[in-house]
């Protein structure tokens, strides 16, 4: 019975790591985009010289 | 979990961010102010007269260079981001995850984001000849994507067959090749597009190693709070 509930326990904590990561990473994914890689005229000039900067493409 | 994931991303993100800028700002920001002389039309390569090396720039602009550091520290909140939700997915599977050790993290996290997009790509001044932009940002994240798979497999994975698999995933859009120009027709003189790609490329790792020590420090502290 313990080993069941610390099987059950561990197994809730690996799924709860997973889906944190996945959301962290679509969220800074997400983030990375907006900010270095959408063409929109008011957010190419706002970062031009930071996406130069950090090696996105930007034109 | 998440709440700890965000905090400790938003600490480390914003304050490596901020470094980051200030170093961008030193020592980038000048070569790129000077290939813009040339981008411009004001100084000419080859065009008869030889050009001095050392040329009167632009000081700082409060409005350019603010813009700068906000966007900055924006993408390196983003790196942050995927950086501590992968540490948190580590040391959940029994890795200790530490300031220290968060160096190498960041330094993983370096090649997958800049360094290895940066071999076929390298960072550009403006005014050089490029394919087109969706191209390249289609090729860019297909890079880093697979790059990131890499590091992971070589951080965690055991054995010959994830280490070729991580082998054969830096390597493939080397030999795929990235989108390149037709002509070239960069009006910028080459010494100063080496400088650019060596400093963009150094500021990087720094800032990267920065963010990685700061991300293990805040998540090891958030961790041990429970």
């Amino acid at each position: 019975m313990t080993t069941m509930t610390a099987t059950k326990t561990a197994a809730k904590s690996n799924t709860s790591a997973l889906v944190g990561f996945i959301f962290a990473a679509v969220i800074g994914m997400g983030i990375v985009t907006v900010a270095g890689h959408v063409q929109a005229d008011t957010l190419h000039d706002a970062a031009h010289d930071v996406r130069h900067a950090t090696g996105f493409p930007c034109h | 979990m998440f709440a700890k994931i965000g905090t400790s991303a938003l600490f480390a993100g914003f304050a490596a961010g901020l470094i980051a800028a200030v170093l961008q700002l030193i020592f980038v920001q000048p070569v790129l102010l000077h290939a813009e002389l040339y981008e411009a039309g004001e100084l000419v390569h080859f065009g008869g007269t030889l050009n001095a090396v050392e040329q009167e720039l632009p000081g700082f602009d409060a409005m350019r260079d603010g813009l700068s550091v906000l966007f900055t520290a924006l993408i390196y909140t983003g790196y942050a981001f995927m950086l501590v939700g992968a540490m948190a997915l580590a040391s959940d599977r029994g890795h200790a995850v530490t300031a220290r050790n968060g160096i190498i993290w960041g330094i993983a996290g370096y090649i997958a984001f800049h360094f290895a997009p940066a071999v076929s790509l390298p960072p550009e001044l403006p005014g050089v000849a490029a394919a087109d932009v969706v191209d390249r940002q289609i090729w860019w994240f297909g890079t880093v994507i697979s790059a990131a798979i890499a590091m992971a497999l070589i951080g965690f994975g055991s054995g010959w067959a994830a280490w070729g698999v991580a082998a054969v995933l830096l390597l493939a859009p080397h030999v795929i090749g990235a989108p390149q120009p037709e002509y070239f027709a960069g009006p910028v003189p080459p010494e100063l597009g080496g400088e650019f790609a060596g400093r963009a490329l150094g500021v990087g790792l720094a800032s990267w190693a920065i963010l990685g020590c700061f991300a293990g420090f805040f998540w090891s502290r958030a961790e041990a709070e429970g």
